[in-house]
This record gives structure tokens, C-alpha cells and sequence, in this order.
């Protein structure tokens, strides 16, 4: 498979600490790259660089390169760009503070699509693709916020698909969801993966085996390991990596 | 012992708390009383809607409607003035300016807020006068539009602070999300950070409008305090306050201008009054 995203001797400082180290890898187009790793192990750090989010903290400095089909995302693209075509779902899902229509038709808006009827059918179409259409197609313009935790979640979801991004960046999605909710948050993921490049950072690592493609595993910042998920949880190479996953530490 | 120091510091502040209110209750009902006492002689159609106010004529003619007017325009064209300009200062400290930046602004409204209204006052009537008589071609540089200059300035920090709150308390995660789906800055600002802190804005500007229509001192010294109709913004006219503050001095206890004057306090309390109530609606809006 094509590599969507290669990522060369990252790292990354938050005012003057080092929280990514020349970590170096590449995910491959429409995969889906679980990231797992104890707390402070430099995953959110590393997603959020992905799509620039890193840009809003004028105290992070970033070293190395991350290429998007082949273009430098920091020097060769805007950071809208980026984000559009590199889109996050968030661990809290904070719907904006609108209708359910807007919420999802903001971003096309923002870039532009303005007719009505076109509107419409990518708000049906989004959000049929996160498995929330049936459930909220009644009442479309009443408030985002109103919905339950895991609705909001997959709100959240549809409002990027919205956007017709390549990739999506999940940071925990599930981490604030009933086991159910879940399990309708991991059925998106693998419907989407015919069309899309995922990337699941998770501190479940049962979720990161149930839906992920190949694996990576960080820890204080280090890539310790990445692999086919099959091989990477049954039989990991590096001693760190099983200690992890069998519990002896994180 | 301990039990009864502990029960006398609780009941003097409750007594502290009381008192604040009752006297603003008194306060009010004194104005009443003196106030309402206007209309046992004079019809409150005539003080309203009255177009004349000579109170030292024979028989005293106390017609606020030019008053009223006069502090409408003056409010309405500080408020033309100081809400764009306090809105994009706002939104330039609390979401664009870098750190220090945002220290250095935030110091200097407040420092705004700290000049007295007489300095305002003096320096508009010798530097902003002059610059709006030349620039329009005007017999006086002391109009209306030289007051509601001079009160912009008063009501921007007022204003800024408040709206600045607001929209710092916008909760991060909406930027991000907006962000992260691709909008600009300015996108965000515009259609999640405005709509989110509405409410804020709304109770800044009211506020800001409460400075405005109460401040005596700068009004009274660069309006030119001439109680006609006025029909520009470039003509002298005069406030309710302004002319409080002027012939409150000069009246005769228990006459009927002296009554006039505090029938015309009382219109000005209930106005401002209500524009705090409606600062405050629209405050406990957002946090419902």
C-alpha cells in the first residue's frame, strides 16, 4: 500500500521539554494506525502535530518532517489546508454550540458551499456514514448539545466526515463512552476505512487490537515499536512493549 | 465566649449586607417622594413630552423632552462610537494579541478607566472642541457629537473588560473543533467565538451605555448645555444629568423647578435601572 503520511525525525518541545524524540514512521493509506502508550507518553502530542493543532501553542517548537502524500504540511502547506485534509475527533466530544445541522454543515460552509441542497445531503450523508442518521434525523435543528455523550461523539465524527478529510485523527474517542457507544464509535471506524486513513490514539489497548491494522506503541516520547497488529500483541519484539501489555507497568 | 464572637461577626455582616440594600431603598424613595410631588401641578404628559424646559419662567415651563433627547443623541453616538471600537479591542486582547501585548492593552484600558471625567472633560473642551468645530465648519466646537466622542472613551473600558471576559471564557475545545475541521482564525472568531460569548457582549455594551447616560461632568462641560431640540448631532444640546448638576444649585427648595430636578433624577434612575436589568438578563443567560 501507498504511505499517506511519512513522519521523519519528529520531535517536539512544549517550552523547553522534550515530549516527542526523533521519532520517525510512516502510515500507509487507508489503514487504521492504533497509537497506544502509558499517560505522558507523547501520543496526543504527536496527533496534534499531524494537523498543525500543535501551531496554537506558541511555547511548542517541532523538528523534523511530516509529509502529507508527499508535501511537507509545515512548509509546503497552509495550516487550513492541513486541517482540512487531516481532520481530529477529539476526546471530549464538544459539539459547537448550535443545531445538529449546523454543527455538521460548518465546516463545508466555512469552505465554501453555500446551496442549500447540497448542504443537506452531506448532513445525510455524514452522518449516515457515523451510524447517527436514524437516530437524529427528526430533529435536525434542534441543539447539539442535547444529545447523549456517545450521540456526541459521533456528531463530532459526521462533522468531520463533513469535510471530506483524507485522514482522521481520533485523540480517545471513546475514553468518556459506555461500552455500547464504543462499540457504535469502532463500527464507524472500520466502515470507513475504505475510504479514509485513520489514526486511533487510545489508552485502551483491547480497543487498539480490535480496530487497528498495524500498531505502534510510544513510551516517554520514544516510538518503542510498531507492527501488524497480530504480530505486535502476540508476539512483541521489544521487552517494553510486553512488559506494557501484559501490565507490569502504565 | 467564642460562640458569641462567632455569632456577632455573623450578624454585623448580615446587618452590613441589609444596609447596602436599604439604602438604595431609600434613596429611591426619597427620589419618589420629592420626584412624584412635580405632578400635583404639572401634568406628567406635559414633563415627558414637553418641549420646552425654562422652569425660571412665569409659569415655570419643565418639559424634559429635549433633555431627553439631548441625552439619547449623546448616548446613542457614544454608543456608535465606543461599541465597534471597544469590540474589536476586545477581541484583538482576548483571541489575536500575542502575551505581552495582551498585558500592555489590558493595563491601558484600565488606566483609561482611571482618568476622572473632568480630566476627560477638559482635555475634549480644549483639543477635541476645536478639532470639531474647524473639521465641520461650526459656529461652536461644543455639540453633541464632541460630548458622545469624549463618553466613547468612558464607556471602552467598561466595555472592553467586560466583552474580553466574555470571550476568554469561551471554552477552548470550540476553537479547536472549528479549527480542526479547517476554518480560519477569523472564521472562528466569527461564526463559534461571537455567537458563543453573545450574551457577554450584549450585557457589555448595555453596561456600557449605563456609564454613558449617567456621566455628568464631561457632558456637562462639552455639550454646549442648550436645552433645545436638538435636530444634528452637531448642535449644542444638553442632558438630564447636565442639567441636574447645573441647577441643582440654584433652585429654590420646595419650588417647582427644585421638584422638576428630581422628578427628572427619578426618570434618569428608572432608565438606567433597566438597562442594568437587561445587562444582567442577558449575564445570567449565558450561564443557564
Amino acid at each position: 500500500m501507498v504511505d499517506k503520511i511519512v513522519v521523519e525525525n519528529l520531535s517536539i518541545d512544549y517550552g523547553g521539554v522534550r515530549v516527542l524524540k526523533d521519532m520517525s514512521l510512516s502510515v500507509k493509506e487507508h489503514e487504521i494506525l492504533g497509537v497506544i502508550g502509558p499517560a505522558n507518553s507523547g501520543k496526543t502530542s504527536f496527533l496534534r502535530a499531524l494537523n498543525r493543532l500543535n501551531d496554537l501553542d506558541i511555547s511548542s517548537r517541532l523538528s523534523g518532517s511530516i509529509r502529507l502524500n508527499g508535501k511537507d504540511i509545515n512548509r509546503e502547506m497552509d495550516a487550513e489546508e492541513v486541517r482540512k485534509k487531516v481532520a481530529m475527533v477529539f476526546a471530549l466530544p464538544i459539539p459547537l454550540p448550535m443545531s445538529i445541522f449546523d454543527n455538521i454543515a460548518y465546516g463545508p460552509r466555512r469552505h465554501g458551499v453555500k446551496k442549500k441542497k447540497k448542504l443537506e445531503e452531506i448532513v445525510e450523508q455524514s452522518l449516515k456514514a457515523a451510524f447517527l442518521w436514524e437516530e437524529v434525523k427528526d430533529r435536525l435543528s434542534s441543539s447539539g448539545m442535547k444529545l447523549s455523550g456517545g450521540q456526541q461523539q459521533r456528531l463530532c465524527i459526521a462533522r468531520t466526515l463533513a469535510v471530506e478529510p483524507e485522514v482522521i485523527l481520533y485523540d480517545e474517542p471513546c475514553s468518556g463512552l459506555d461500552p455500547i457507544s464504543t462499540a457504535k464509535v469502532e463500527d464507524a471506524m472500520r466502515e470507513l476505512k475504505n475510504r479514509y486513513t485513520q489514526i486511533l490514539v487510545t489508552n485502551n489497548v483491547k480497543q487498539a487490537a480490535r480496530v487497528g491494522d498495524r500498531v505502534a506503541f510510544f513510551l516517554m516520547g520514544e516510538l518503542v515499536e510498531i507492527g501488524e497488529a497480530g504480530q505486535l500483541f502476540t508476539a512483541p519484539k521489544d521487552k517494553r512493549t510486553e512488559d506494557y501489555l501484559t501490565g507490569r507497568f502504565g | 465566649m467564642r460562640r458569641f464572637k462567632e455569632f456577632l461577626i455573623e450578624k454585623i455582616i448580615l446587618l452590613n449586607g441589609f444596609a447596602c440594600i436599604l439604602f438604595v431603598i431609600l434613596i429611591f424613595f426619597f427620589l419618589a417622594k420629592d420626584g412624584l410631588t412635580l405632578f400635583k401641578t404639572v401634568s406628567p404628559w406635559h414633563f415627558l413630552f414637553g418641549t420646552l424646559w425654562n422652569p425660571l419662567a412665569e409659569p415655570p415651563q419643565v418639559g424634559i423632552l429635549p433633555l431627553f433627547l439631548g441625552s439619547l443623541i449623546v448616548t446613542l453616538g457614544a454608543t456608535v462610537i465606543s461599541v465597534p471600537l471597544g469590540m474589536a479591542c476586545a477581541i484583538f486582547i482576548g483571541e489575536i494579541a500575542p502575551r505581552w501585548i495582551r498585558e500592555l492593552l489590558k493595563a491601558g484600558v484600565e488606566l483609561l478607566a482611571a482618568i476622572p471625567s473632568i480630566v476627560i472633560g477638559f482635555i475634549g473642551m480644549t483639543m477635541l472642541g476645536p478639532i470639531v468645530k474647524n473639521l465641520f465648519h461650526l459656529p461652536t466646537g461644543l455639540t453633541a457629537l464632541t460630548g458622545s466622542l469624549a463618553l466613547a472613551f468612558m464607556a471602552i473600558p467598561t466595555i472592553v473588560s467586560i466583552m474580553e471576559d466574555a470571550i476568554s471564557s469561551v471554552p477552548r475545545s470550540y476553537k479547536e473543533g472549528s479549527l480542526a475541521l479547517g476554518a480560519t482564525h477569523w472564521q472562528t472568531i466569527h461564526r463559534v467565538i461571537i455567537p458563543a460569548a453573545s450574551s457577554g457582549i450584549v450585557a457589555a455594551v448595555m453596561l456600557g451605555i449605563g456609564r454613558v447616560i449617567g456621566e455628568t461632568m464631561a457632558v456637562m462641560m462639552l455639550t454646549g448645555n442648550a436645552s433645545v431640540l436638538p435636530k444634528t448631532i452637531l448642535e449644542p444640546v444638553r442632558t438630564m444629568t447636565a442639567t441636574i448638576a447645573a441647577e441643582m444649585g440654584e433652585t429654590v427648595r420646595g419650588s417647582e423647578h427644585y421638584f422638576a430636578l428630581f422628578a427628572l433624577g427619578l426618570v434618569l434612575f428608572v432608565i438606567t435601572f433597566f438597562i442594568n436589568l437587561a445587562a444582567d438578563a442577558a449575564l445570567h443567560q449565558k450561564q443557564k
